[in-house]
């Protein structure tokens, strides 16, 4: 219960501080941090217009996306606090709720008809597809090494003693906060800023869409940032007591923020065709954890 | 048949300009561009004349630093061999006659609409029903991007042919700023409404246009040009250059999502832009250039100013050119992108930037030098990878090219003189004047009447050569990777579509 109500809090601050980042590192003052908040608001008291050619899928979708985040925000525990749903194989749950919003977002954008929106949603979908083996190879190392599948046992379990875990659990941030930025589509992957249309990967995808429905996707976009920052919070705070935990959780999450605004304000994003290289080199990483478990358990060798 | 032979800015009487049948003519003018590298055509077209269509060509030539000329009378009603045929730099040259008079031409490769002129001669040709290229296949999709494009830029029609991600082919369609332009021209009006109209041919080339125009009439009118007017031409022409070199810097930046360079340049433009308004009045040049006349004697107090502006712009500029150009993840995204070979540049006839960054040697300030550009040498910069990353290299030299020679132009200032008035223009005389505006070269063409009154009027933007070289650079590329090329030429709608 309490991972949710640290997640919202979270979302709510998330993504305007990367703005904000952004902005003082490009000399200039930038907008509030509840500037998406506000926009996001905005956008909720409006109607929506929907395009002639598109057919139910395209209507049903944004809900069902906006769903699919609040399904896998139930599971995502904090510390020794369970999460609302909490079961052996959850994680996999997790993966998979995610995936069929994702689902629902592709085919709404192949349901416009337009070239753009097919490109952008076949992009999207190589993405995640490339992405899916890191995070089942950390996760089932983790479970391997604490000997659960829930996230909650999962966390709680893991304990950070030897040399050889803390490694770990650096590689485990690095593949867990680059999966945040692909499935976010923030930069190296993705630039949400841009305004050409040829080069967007989620934006492109949600061109359509407008007023509440583009809210629900804005709104879930917050969150999911906030679920992947919890996760990676969990990887330190397993006993910490909570009044620790909670502003540990709260600098974790800042301190995420402000490193995908420097990232976004000192790089250029990448080419599309060294986006897939990047992102099975997550995989290879997440396979040097695998080992590293197989070590510590003294399987291997 | 020999060509007359002109200088650049130079007027001669019409009737000095040797006609001749259209066999000749074709011989002649294919044969002065064809494998000659250092000359090419800076202007082909027709005016009417009686039923007839009287065809001027205007080739220059780089090393003598002279302007073949000669002229042919066409049948609209007859079929012609295209110059085309055999060199593809005349392919946009021939459109525009074709679709403007109707000329025929039997063996035109591309015989497509070029900017759907109010009197052409097909009226049935229509924005809505050009003649797409396409290929039929499973594999293959079409992209449609614009008329109207997601940023502030003017409208255009992309249509690729893209193989998944690749694209295979882009075809540009434009015409949609089409304003007659050089129709307005031959409306009996004021020098300064026709001044006006010059600066409105595209935007951010005032100085470049105004330039041209100006050079036109003073040649028409016999006009001689003092120190002070060649001065401020050059300042301004040269300040235009810098300024748009590091806006265009910024939004490379900006399309690769570099969100440093893409603010600290341009930051670096505003002081540029700045100086013009302190100058002008006006932060594009507007009202600067004008004929016979320096409107904004450029004085001491300006000449320190700008000093001291270059001073602290020299500096930032330096060091954010260092950290973009040892930027891995930037010079990931500029290097081997959007390649026009040297052979494709050649042969296509590109001008300009364009042309400088595909090794073809090509600028007007060295092979056609008016004014001070005598006093100053200029040696062109040539990249020779043809690449994204040469053309935002070159941008990036010929700002420093240029600040040391707007240090040394205003170290000195000449005498200042009185504005002398102008003669009228005289009559029956064809001037033409080319000038290399920060795109590339400008030129513009004058034909005048019996009684001095302008009866054609040609502009020919850089932009009208080159959008097919940007068409050709993205092939193969990935289609994600366009704008990033079509930003690295910054070519002109407006420009190309008059």
């Amino acid at each position: 219960m309490l991972s949710i109500l640290l997640i919202i809090l979270a979302a709510f601050f998330f993504t305007g501080i990367i703005i904000r980042t952004k902005s003082l590192a490009s000399g200039r003052k930038g907008p509030g941090i509840l500037q998406p908040i506000r926009d996001v608001i905005r956008l909720f008291r409006k109607g929506v217009v929907y395009s002639e050619t598109t057919s139910f899928v395209f209507q049903l979708a944004p809900t069902v996306y906006f769903a699919s985040v609040v399904m896998a925000m139930l599971v995502v525990p904090f510390g020794q606090s369970r999460g609302v749903l909490s079961f052996n194989g959850d994680f996999i749950f997790f993966a998979y709720v995610l995936a069929l919003g994702k689902f629902f977002s592709i085919i709404a954008a192949l349901d416009t008809g337009s070239s753009f929106e097919g490109m952008g949603a076949s992009r999207e979908a190589l993405y995640s597809m490339f992405a899916e083996p890191a995070f089942f190879i950390l996760m089932g190392s983790l479970a391997l090494l604490s000997g659960h599948t829930s996230f909650q046992e999962i966390f709680a379990y893991l304990h950070i003693g030897s040399q050889i875990s803390y490694a770990l659990a650096a590689l485990a941030t690095f593949v867990l906060l680059m999966i945040a930025m692909i499935e976010n589509s923030r930069m190296p992957i993705d630039d949400p800023k841009t305004h050409l249309e040829l080069t967007m990967i989620h934006e492109v995808m949600i061109l359509d869409n407008s007023g509440f429905d583009l809210g629900l996707i804005l709104t879930a976009g917050y969150l999911k940032f906030a679920i992947y920052g919890a996760l990676i919070v969990n990887l330190f705070i397993g006993v910490i007591p909570y009044q620790y935990a909670i502003p540990a959780f709260f600098a974790i999450q800042f301190l995420i923020a402000a490193t995908i605004g420097m990232i976004e304000s000192f790089m250029a994003r990448f080419r599309m065709s060294h986006n897939p290289q990047f992102i099975v080199v997550l995989t290879s990483v997440s396979l040097l954890i695998f080992f590293g478990v197989l070590l510590i358990l003294q399987k291997f060798i | 048949m020999q060509t007359l032979q002109i200088k650049n800015n130079q007027s001669v009487p019409v009737s000095e300009i040797p006609g001749m049948d259209y066999g000749a003519f074709f011989d002649l003018n294919t044969g002065l561009v064809d494998r000659k590298s250092q000359r090419h055509c800076v202007n082909y077209f027709g005016i009417p004349d009686g039923g007839r269509i009287l065809l001027f060509c205007c080739i220059a030539d780089d090393d003598e630093q002279i302007i073949h000329l000669s002229s042919c009378r066409v049948n609209p009603t007859q079929k012609y061999a295209s110059f085309t045929a055999r060199l593809f730099c005349f392919e946009k040259f021939e459109r525009e006659i074709h679709e403007n008079f109707g000329i025929n031409y039997s063996d035109h490769p591309w015989l497509k609409p070029v900017r759907y002129a109010f009197d052409r001669a097909d009226k049935s040709q229509t924005i809505a029903n050009y003649p797409f290229y396409s290929i039929d296949s499973e594999e293959l999709h079409e992209v449609g991007v614009g008329p109207i494009h997601a940023g502030i830029i003017e409208p255009g029609h992309f249509r690729f042919i893209c193989n998944g991600e690749q694209i295979l082919h882009l075809e540009i369609q434009l015409g949609y700023q089409h304003r007659g332009i050089e129709k307005l021209y031959l409306k009996p009006q004021k020098l300064s409404q026709l001044a006006t109209l010059a600066e409105n041919i595209t935007g951010d080339t005032v100085v470049g246009h105004s330039t041209a125009f100006a050079q036109v009439w003073e040649s028409l009118c016999g006009f001689e040009t003092t120190p002070n007017m060649d001065l401020s031409r050059i300042v301004a022409l040269e300040l235009e250059r810098i300024a748009i070199h590091t806006g265009d810097l910024s939004a490379a930046c900006t399309d690769i999502a570099y969100q440093l360079g893409s603010s600290v340049y341009g930051r670096l433009r505003t002081p540029i832009v700045n100086f013009m308004q302190e100058w002008c009045g006006n932060r594009l040049s507007k009202g600067l250039i004008r004929p016979g006349q320096d409107r904004f004697p450029f004085t001491q107090e300006l000449a320190d100013r700008l000093s001291s502006i270059l001073d602290i712009f020299e500096p930032d500029f330096t060091e954010m050119n260092k950290q973009l150009f040892s930027l891995p993840s930037a010079l990931s995204r500029f290097e081997r992108t959007g390649v026009v070979s040297v052979a494709d540049a050649a042969s296509i006839g590109v001008v300009g930037m364009a042309a400088r960054t595909s090794g073809v040697n090509r600028d007007i300030r060295s092979s056609h030098p008016t004014g001070l550009y005598n006093e100053i040498r200029h040696e062109a910069i040539v990249k020779h990878h043809g690449d994204v990353y040469s053309r935002v290299q070159l941008r990036k030299n010929e700002v420093i090219q240029s600040i040391g020679y707007l240090r040394r132009l205003i170290a000195g200032l000449p005498v200042k003189t009185e504005n002398i008035g102008l003669k009228s223009p005289s009559s029956n005389m064809f001037a033409l004047s080319l000038v290399e505006g920060w795109r590339g070269e400008i030129c513009h063409c004058a034909i005048t009447g019996t009684k001095g009154e302008l009866i054609h009027y040609k502009i020919k933007d850089p932009s009208f050569h080159n959008w097919l070289a940007l068409a050709l650079s993205v092939r193969n590329n990935e289609i994600s990777d366009f704008p990033i090329c079509n930003k690295s030429f910054n070519l002109s709608y407006s420009g190309h579509d008059l």
